[in-house]
């Protein structure tokens, strides 16, 4: 997909792209963090229509939830290049012992040589997790490694 | 410390009309400045309220007024914006340079102004206002627009060449000989350069003197050192503008982001004060007589303004709806033209006559017509 990059002197970028419609979509990022989306139609296609404004915090939160699946996607494909490497999802279930305790204590690493490389939590993604970083019921850990290893983290996370 | 009840009560006042007509001409999109000029003048001589004690603040306000108008124009600069728009739009440029500045000296020769209110009239037609039409594209929501870059570029090519206008017709109103004005033309061009350089070289390191994490320690360090330097330019007769100016063009990158955020509250009050003081300092009584002459050179420099966004829209290929956009877009004429008035006017007296009304109309008249250029 070819994203054209546009600069507005004074005010930011825009960047269009056309999605598989046909549709042209343009987002202006201006240079205090706000954003805006517009489309443009076949029939004008020097006029912007306006569809919404994000402040700096809206549009980091639409650019987690668009991105959330994509991270799992990515590993996949990685994997794939990779003979015997694998990604896979390991949710933290509420009655887990490891609930509320830093991700250090399962020593996932050490007992399964499989790495979590992610924690999404709701609609957040926390890229390569520190030690020290507090699971939560319902966190999905994106863990990398042997199919074994992954079943392994499996296992710790409910039993301990 | 004696608190003048006078004073307060004169400025509450001053500000609070400012606020209402301010909304009032947000609600419709407009620009405030009009209607700040024509606060200044009804407070001025000869208009219908005195404000006595509240002046000598209003004229201190203004100088500052100016000083802040010329510092956040210096930080806006961006090499890469720059270097874009003059890839792409030179010839806009060059176009808009002859169209709109010729018809200001032809005016002013007409008014048998001297040399120095023939060039000031040229700038006061040439300049556009970036605060107004910047903040009527975002406004009327055209950012995304296919014609926006090119209008935008021609404002940024204007700012650019004010760096090397300003300092020229700062010295020579001083009373400055020819050739001091082009030392301080180069003075202000080698500083844009040097700045440039230094912030493509090194980066961050440049503003490190100036730059503290705490936006209060930032704000005093960037007006005291612009305050200084402004006050060392007037009294090399360069005039304070030129000197604050160039303090702005020196600080680039994350630095000038932050002190533009820090400075903006600053600006539009004082920038608010300056307005109104430019009013003041007409008299109504002068004013009639030259109504005329007024109105025509707006007329005439609203055409050559759309003409000159049409070309430049055209040249990214934008079709004839989004050409008249463009043009429409352009005709604000705002600050810049006010700050050349207020350093052209105190040798050339005349020159607040003629082109206070001037910029009164095209302020008013520019966001009006292009909201209605669908």
């Amino acid at each position: 997909m070819e994203v054209k990059e546009i600069l507005l002197p004074g005010v930011g970028l825009r960047y269009e792209f056309e999605n598989r419609d046909g549709g042209r979509i343009g987002v202006i990022a201006r240079r205090g963090g706000d954003f805006e989306v517009v489309v443009y139609t076949a029939a004008d296609p020097d006029q912007a229509r306006p569809v919404f404004r994000l402040t700096e915090d809206e549009a980091e939160a639409l650019a987690q939830i668009l991105g959330a699946p994509r991270i799992v996607e990515g590993f996949a494909d990685l994997s794939r290049e990779v003979p015997g490497l694998d990604a896979g999802r390991v949710e933290i279930r509420p009655g887990s012992s490891f609930v509320n305790r830093p991700l250090g204590d399962t020593k996932a690493r050490t007992r399964t040589g499989a790495s979590i490389v992610a924690i999404v939590r709701d609609e957040e993604v926390l890229a390569s997790p520190g030690p020290a970083e507090i699971l939560h019921a319902h966190d999905i850990l994106v863990v990398i490694g042997t199919e074994k290893g992954i079943s392994g983290v499996q296992r710790i996370v409910d039993q301990g | 410390m004696a608190i003048s009840a006078a004073v307060l009560l004169e400025l509450g006042l001053i500000l609070t009309v400012l606020t209402i007509v301010g909304s009032i001409a947000r609600r419709f999109a407009l620009s405030p400045i009009p209607l700040y000029l024509l606060a200044g003048l009804a407070l001025g001589d000869g208009g219908v309220a005195q404000v006595p004690a509240a002046r000598e603040f209003v004229s201190t306000g203004a100088s500052i007024g100016v000083v802040l108008l010329l510092l956040t124009l210096g930080l806006e600069f961006s090499i890469t914006e720059f270097a874009t728009s003059m890839r792409r739009h030179l010839p806009s440029a060059f176009v808009d340079l002859v169209l709109n500045a010729a018809p200001g000296a032809i005016a002013g020769w007409l008014l048998g102004l001297s040399p120095i209110g023939i060039l000031a009239m040229a700038g006061i037609t040439f300049i556009s206002s970036s605060g107004i039409v910047a903040r009527l594209l975002n406004d009327l929501r055209r950012l995304g627009n296919r014609e926006s870059p090119a209008v935008l570029s021609v404002l940024v090519l204007e700012d650019f060449a004010m760096a090397a206008y300003l300092p020229m017709l700062a010295v020579l109103v001083a009373g400055g000989a020819w050739w001091e004005a082009l030392l301080w033309m180069g003075v202000a061009v080698i500083t844009l350069v040097a700045a440039f350089g230094a912030s493509y070289r090194w980066g961050h390191h440049v503003g490190r003197l100036i730059s503290h994490p705490d936006d209060e320690q930032l704000l005093l360090r960037i007006l005291g050192l612009t305050l200084i330097v402004a006050a060392l330019a007037e009294q090399l007769h360069a005039s304070a503008a030129v000197g604050a100016f160039l303090v702005g063009l020196t600080l680039t990158g994350p630095t000038a982001d932050r002190a533009r955020n820090v400075l903006i509250p600053l600006r539009d009050l004082f920038g608010a004060v300056f307005f109104v003081a430019i009013g003041l300092t007409v008299v109504p009584a002068d004013l009639i007589p030259m109504l005329p002459a007024a109105i025509a050179l707006a007329v005439v420099t609203a055409l050559t303004k759309v003409f000159t966004g049409a070309y430049a829209a055209r040249r990214d290929r934008v079709a004839r709806p989004g050409q008249l956009r463009a043009g429409t877009a352009l005709i604000a004429r705002g600050e810049f033209s006010l700050v050349i008035i207020g350093l052209a006017g105190t040798t050339v007296e005349s020159i607040g006559a003629i082109a206070t009304p001037y910029v009164f109309v095209l302020a008013s008249l520019g966001p009006l017509l292009t909201r209605f250029a669908k």
